[in-house]
């Protein structure tokens, strides 16, 4: 991994850091927010791993991660940080980073009929704000 | 003889491994002894009690106190034992801790046996003690410094302001130390200069100061409250009494030298006063760079000087000086450059050290204090900082943490970002120690409003590049392997001893440990205080730390000193040795076997004499003694031997 | 992002607005004792459905709606309210998605100085949108300028467990009790929406919250303290395929079975849901489901409400069984 000012601290950092209202900086990589994390099981990055990333300016690299998708927003993280870093919003500035674009990372038309079905609507539009 | 033992529990610390009262039953059927006792904590308020209880009930003429080392508690029981009138010197510690307990844990019937047989010979040796009285000496209240660092600096302060006189004596041509060297400090970036030069020229004008630069300590005789000192002060080969300090020699001299105080960055006069600041501000020939001394040629500091005060003849001069006590505060040097090849540390021009840095970024430093790099001045673009070269690295520096560099480095990244705003700091770290006040958030800070980038890993090489210098670290946050084209790479090199630590500690006949430093008497309870009485520690000459600890330990160092002073005379411990002067023959072998200069030979009477005061009771004398004409008081040969029958028998 | 598919036209469909007739329906279905000694200090608030109360969790607002008939208060349906959003944005450059709850706030205001809401996300989204109204001055301004109001943030938007606590108190609730639940042994839920951020809407201690537990308790249940209470049930990830969220929310069941939970309660509808369809595989390993209902339910069912207003429906552990093997429900009620 190659590093450079311009990586470090450069364009997307700073448009990552206005999406987000967060300063990643603050993050030491403590780890407490991975340790609480209910997702992390089928994560492919510990949620402090995704923020290790934007600090080192790797955002693509980030936003590839499931980690982004699996972030339910809950909120633990964030609660017990001790940086007041709020990862559920880097979460989802990275995520935003594609979707504003136009990309979808779930398909509405895909959803299974017992989803439509059985999941309250609740899901639905938090599920379609989040994933489209 | 009546006797009596105290056995300690010390709480678990024998109790739990020593069968105690087995070793009371035993004992007091011991030969002498008037009463065996055991208690949990005789150290304790009650424990002391009780022993003076029993001395007096039982009307004992000795105690044997069977606990932890005498180094811990024995003047604690000696004073317990005088106040109940046994006199002190006839009180024995068996150390059944130290020497016992702790060593056999896993052998509690061994260790019983053990301590019932160091309780039995220390029985023995009270048995032969004599009823001595300690020994008394004067004391001169004049202290000497060693090191003009801010240790040394406010150690003389202090001292001086309390009212007693201060030799300082210090290495380089002026003083200030390392402080001097510095930009701004951490954690409150104010600069260095600043808070230091109303402590140099307090210390340059104190009238009880007698400040001696370009000097150092050729060889001390003497005790506590009685050293005397021989220093010699080195050729400056110019009279400062007529100096001016006007400088006009330094600008008119043809020949160049690498200037020390900027660590090698520029060049400076032969004849030269290193920094604005100075105190003194009096300039020294280089004599290897020198002209005159060089090539016999040139002469044009002579010629220029208006008063006359440039004396190529001028010799070191070597005088002596009283005093009854010395603080030891020779500070730091850093880890040689030689030692670092895979950072190219030493052979690449723009890898410097943390000292170099500072002179880069100092205002009267060879860069006018903007940051440009040594090679071709260029302002650095990207910067990475390496911390722990040689420090924590047990196999090629030191295992210790050297203490002081993370703060550093976080300062260092934080001042070249106020410099160069568009420029990218980055720091290698294995651990960020920031213990301190206002320390941690300091370093957060750095990260969190100035953009330093901190990558948790070391750094595996650094090379040469075209412009650029190639560092191969790693950032195990994100298990990646990083490199960065760097403009400029800054180490945070280990702090090792000043050189000549090692030696000076040989003159002062006190230890240092295994890397250099000087060892203190306790690490928690004596910190300030070295093992040889009179002789204390200030600053980084006992180990790496920043300023404000070096202040604080340098102000504890002058307390000490003046506690000392405080007294009229000092006690000193009889147990020494005493010659039978009918047994003498004069043969002299006991004047080499002693190390503390206590033994000399009285030539008119031919016989050997013992000098009470510097005795420390070692017995090296009494052993070498051929004829048994030296003893040693309360360790006589009977007592040693009836001791290991104790033991053995 | 932004966008109300077409695919969730169906669930619209469900919204009306409770007219009089409605309302004096629900409070009919009081037995006549109901809320005795309450009614003469009748409250009444503006109140905030949601979607999904109008659709997938009808018993949820059936049930409080008698319960708070019973207990002497008036929830007043907003007369003109949207969707809140269902999660609340988390992006610090788009104040575009509080549009929908600030509106809903704004004709709240005009209607009276508190706001009730049922749904946890509800609450959550409405109290944070409201925090921002009251505290951002530069969103604020954006929002007002987008739905022409001029509100600022000076309405209480409150939880309906909060009216219980507060307006009627637990003790005054323990005293209208009129089928005591025998020591039915309920473990309270929490998830996040009601906790968490803490400083905004200082609910509860969301570390150790305990007003689920005071609730149970007045209800004559015993709260199960279980470790999990307060994790994350993996909420609209269950929309992802593959299950994911089923992880997450098995943990929060076994953390309340093992500790002897007969039931679990809670506020929010996506809860409910994950927290019960994680157990449709599990069954057949733990042998035992535990049933997942809203507190209102057992609050109807403990004051002694009409099985009508109950409203289970679509359970993968029907908790049906466990209501009738304690009386608590008679042999025809619909589960």
């Amino acid at each position: 991994m190659r590093l450079t000012r311009d990586v470090v601290s450069g364009e997307n950092r700073r448009k990552l850091r206005d999406i987000s209202g967060e300063e990643v900086a603050s993050c030491y990589q403590c780890g407490k927010c991975s340790a609480g994390c209910a997702m992390t099981g089928m994560m492919d990055l510990l949620p402090h791993q995704v923020i290790r990333l934007v600090q080192l300016g790797h955002i693509e690299e980030a936003a590839a991660s499931r980690t982004i998708w699996l972030c339910a927003s809950c909120l633990a993280c964030s609660a017990r940080c001790p940086r007041g870093v709020s990862l559920p919003n880097v979460m989802e500035s990275l995520r935003v980073t594609l979707l504003r674009p136009g990309e979808r990372h779930l398909d509405p038309a895909g959803l299974p009929a017992e989803v439509l079905e059985n999941a309250p609507e609740q899901a639905l539009v938090a599920g379609l704000r989040k994933y489209t | 003889m009546r006797t009596g033992v105290f056995v300690c529990w010390c709480g678990l610390n024998i109790g739990g491994v020593v069968d105690v009262p087995r070793v009371v039953e035993e004992i007091s059927h011991y030969p002498g002894v008037a009463r065996a006792v055991d208690y949990r904590y005789m150290c304790s308020d009650p424990g002391q009690q009780l022993i003076k209880d029993v001395i007096r009930e039982e009307r004992l003429d000795s105690v044997v106190i069977a606990a932890c080392s005498p180094g811990m508690h024995e003047a604690t029981f000696q004073s317990v034992a005088a106040s109940a009138g046994v006199n002190p010197y006839r009180c024995e510690i068996a150390n059944i801790r130290e020497q016992c307990s702790w060593p056999h844990q896993n052998e509690p019937g061994e260790a019983t046996r053990k301590a019932i047989e160091l309780i039995q010979a220390a029985i023995e040796k009270v048995r032969g003690d004599e009823a001595l009285s300690a020994l008394s000496i004067p004391v001169t209240r004049r202290a000497l410094i060693i090191g003009a660092g801010i240790a040394g600096m406010q150690a003389a302060l202090d001292i001086a302001e309390a009212g007693h006189e201060v030799v300082l004596v210090e290495r380089l041509p002026h003083i200030g130390g390392h402080m001097a060297q510095l930009s701004e400090t951490f954690p409150t970036l104010d600069c260095s200069q600043c808070i230091l030069t109303p402590k140099t020229s307090e210390v340059g004008r104190h009238p009880r100061i007698k400040l001696l630069t370009n000097s150092e300590v050729e060889s001390i005789s003497g005790y506590v409250g009685n050293f005397t000192v021989r220093i010699r002060r080195k050729a400056t080969y110019v009279n400062w009494d007529l100096c001016t300090g006007c400088g006009l020699c330094t600008e008119k001299c043809p020949s160049r030298a690498s200037s020390t105080f900027e660590r090698g960055l520029v060049k400076e006069p032969a004849i030269s006063i290193a920094f604005p600041q100075a105190v003194p501000h009096k300039p020294v020939i280089s004599a290897e760079a020198c002209g005159h001394f060089t090539k016999g040629k040139c002469g044009v500091c002579e010629k220029v000087c208006p008063v006359g005060a440039i004396d190529y003849q001028q010799q070191d001069a070597l005088f002596e000086e009283k005093v009854g006590a010395i603080v030891v505060a020779t500070g730091y040097d850093l880890h040689p450059k030689a030692k670092v090849g895979e950072y190219g540390y030493g052979v690449y021009p723009d890898v410097i050290d943390g000292l170099e840095f500072e002179r880069l970024n100092s205002a009267s430093g060879p860069t006018q204090g903007q940051i440009r790099r040594p090679s071709d001045g260029k302002v650095p673009k990207e910067v990475v900082f390496i911390q722990c070269v040689g420090s924590r690295d047990q196999e090629n520096g030191y295992p210790y943490c050297s203490k002081i560099c993370c703060m550093y480095t976080a300062k260092h990244a934080r001042l070249y970002k106020h410099k160069v705003s568009d420029g990218q700091p980055y720091v290698f770290y294995m651990d960020i120690r920031a213990g301190g006040k206002g320390y941690e958030e300091f370093v957060q800070h750095a990260t969190e409003e100035e953009g330093v980038l901190y990558l948790r890993g070391r750094v595996a090489r650094v090379f040469q590049d075209g412009d650029a210098l190639v560092v191969f670290g790693v950032d195990t946050l994100s298990g990646k392997k990083v490199e960065i084209r760097a403009d400029m790479v800054v180490l945070a090199t280990a702090i090792v001893p000043a050189s000549g630590a090692k030696e000076l500690a040989r003159v002062l006949k006190t230890a240092t440990d295994q890397y250099g430093f000087f060892s203190e008497a306790h690490p928690k309870l004596r910190p300030v205080e070295s093992l040889t009485r009179g002789i204390y520690i200030a600053g980084c000459a006992q180990a790496p730390k920043d300023i404000p600890d070096t202040v604080t330990q340098a102000g504890s160092a002058a307390a000490k000193v003046l506690a000392l002073f405080s007294a009229e005379r000092l006690s000193h411990s009889p147990a020494v040795a005493a010659v039978d002067e009918e047994l003498c023959s004069g043969c002299g072998v006991c004047v080499e076997a002693c190390a503390y200069d206590a033994r000399t030979l009285d030539t008119r009477r031919r016989v050997a004499v013992v000098n009470d005061v510097l005795c420390e009771g070692c017995g090296a004398c009494a052993v070498a003694c051929p004829n048994g004409a030296t003893r040693q008081k309360n360790a006589s040969r009977s007592q040693v031997f009836s001791m290991i029958d104790a033991v053995v028998g | 992002m932004n966008s109300c598919p077409e695919l969730l036209r169906p669930c619209w469909q469900g919204f009306f607005r409770a007219d009089e007739d409605e309302w004096r329906g629900v409070t009919a279905s009081l037995p006549p004792d109901g809320g005795q000694g309450l009614r003469e200090r009748r409250m009444r608030y503006p109140y905030f459905p949601g979607c999904t109360l109008r659709a997938k969790a009808r018993g949820f607002e059936s049930s409080a709606l008698a319960s708070a008939g019973a207990l002497g208060v008036q929830l007043d349906e907003l007369p003109n309210w949207q969707c809140c959003g269902a999660t609340f944005p988390l992006q610090a450059d788009n104040s575009f998605s509080l549009v929908s709850p600030a509106r809903t706030l704004a004709s709240a205001r005009k209607m009276g100085e508190r706001l009730v809401t049922l749904c946890s996300a509800c609450y959550n989204v409405l109290k944070r949108t409201n925090h921002v109204m009251r505290t951002d001055a530069d969103r604020r301004d954006k929002v007002n300028a987008f739905i022409e109001e001029d509100y600022r943030g000076d309405l209480e938007v409150v939880h309906f467990l909060e009216v219980l606590r507060d307006d009627i108190g637990f003790d005054a609730l323990a005293r209208s009790v009129k089928v005591p639940l025998g020591g039915l042994a309920a473990a309270p839920y929490y998830g996040c929406l009601l906790l968490r951020p803490a400083d905004e809407l200082a609910f509860d201690d969301p570390e150790a919250p305990h007003i689920l537990e005071d609730f149970l308790s007045a209800l004559g249940c015993r709260a199960v303290d279980h470790p999990y209470k307060i994790e994350c049930c993996g909420s609209y990830v269950a929309l992802e395929p593959g299950d994911l969220a089923s992880g997450p929310s098995r943990m929060v069941v076994e953390s309340a079975r093992t500790r002897g939970a007969q039931v679990i309660i809670t506020s929010c509808p996506l809860c409910q849901y994950n927290l019960d369809i994680s157990q449709q595989g599990a069954r057949g390993h733990s042998g035992v489901g535990v049933p997942v209902v809203y507190f209102t339910q057992l609050l109807a069912i403990a004051l002694g409400l009409s099985e009508d207003v109950l409203g289970f429906e679509g359970h993968v552990i029907s908790p049906g069984p466990l209501l009738r093997s304690i009386g608590a429900m008679g042999s025809e009620a619909t589960a």
